[in-house]
């Protein structure tokens, strides 16, 4: 079985110059910079949110809070994974205001390990997603995702749907390595399970 | 190698990051459990379904607008601590 392969590349070797130009002022380096990205901060927002004013706001905070705070970007890591920091954190704080009643934070550890012990073990059909069309697909991938908790689906977006490596998930949320790890397998297993329904082969 | 520990290693083996020996030895247990098989190959198609999906796109009318209020907020507003 071949492994999955990333879907980010390295950044553009012309991301330097325009960071330290939007850093002096030059808004029109950082425009560059935004057109480079926001569809990726968009996506992880709305995943995170799941809600569309949510994330269209987080876009705008997100790139707005990181013009203003260049400064302090060291250049230790890439702009792209300091930016996804910015953003997973602004999206955050929109659920958290959403949903006042339950506490939202990256740290949440849910259940046990046997949440994600798999139930049903069934073979899916050859090519499951063409069982729908393209609208009916995104709704079932859409509920699906949108029953994981916070914590599990945002380490999923970063990791399998944006490409990042797991340091640099870790470095993205502040959590440790063996952490992402644990939420990954989790979060990929319960997507799997809840999968099964739509998927499963029907012979 | 039993099921349970099969499924620890799962994301390190859908993500080949892992010595050639471990490696081996979850591939030699997939040759005969048909189970951990199945939950290994639907896990990796949840991945790539998830990853070619195009869920929550950013629609290129949006895209124009986003990009402009940004913009403009950002000439309103000065980076903090210009310069390293």
């Amino acid at each position: 079985m071949e492994a999955i392969e990333s879907k980010v590349g390295e950044p553009a070797s012309d991301e330097t110059v325009l960071v330290d130009a939007a850093r002096a002022g030059d808004v029109s380096a950082f425009e560059k910079l935004v057109r480079r990205y926001d569809r990726n901060v968009f996506r992880i927002a709305q995943h995170i949110t799941q809600n569309r004013e949510d994330a269209e706001d987080v876009v705008q905070d997100a790139f707005l809070k990181a013009y203003q705070n260049l400064g302090q970007f060291q250049g230790q890591s890439k702009f792209y994974t300091w930016l996804v920091r910015i953003t997973v954190n602004e999206a955050l704080m929109r659920l958290r205001r959403r949903r006042p009643e339950r506490m939202v934070s990256i740290d949440e550890d849910v259940k046990t390990e046997e949440d994600s012990m798999p139930r049903e073990i069934a073979d899916w059909s050859p090519n499951p997603e063409q069982l729908y069309n393209q609208a009916e697909l995104k709704e079932i991938l859409g509920k699906t995702i949108q029953g994981l908790p916070p914590s599990f689906r945002t380490v999923f977006v970063l990791r399998d749907v944006e490409g990042l490596s797991t340091e640099e998930t870790a470095d993205a949320l502040d959590l440790s390595v063996p952490a992402v790890k644990s939420r990954l397998l989790r979060a990929r297993l319960q997507l799997r399970e809840r999968l099964n329904k739509y998927f499963k082969r029907r012979d | 190698m039993t099921c349970s520990e099969f499924l620890k290693e799962l994301t390190d083996y859908l993500d080949n990051s892992m010595d050639d020996r471990t490696k081996a030895e979850l591939e030699e247990h997939l040759t005969w459990c048909h189970n951990c098989y199945v939950v290994c190959n639907t896990t990796k198609r949840t991945i790539e379904i998830y990853r070619g999906s195009e869920l929550y796109e950013l629609p290129e009318d949006l895209r124009g607008k986003l990009q402009a209020a940004i913009i403009d907020k950002c000439k309103c507003s000065k980076p903090e601590n210009p310069g390293k």
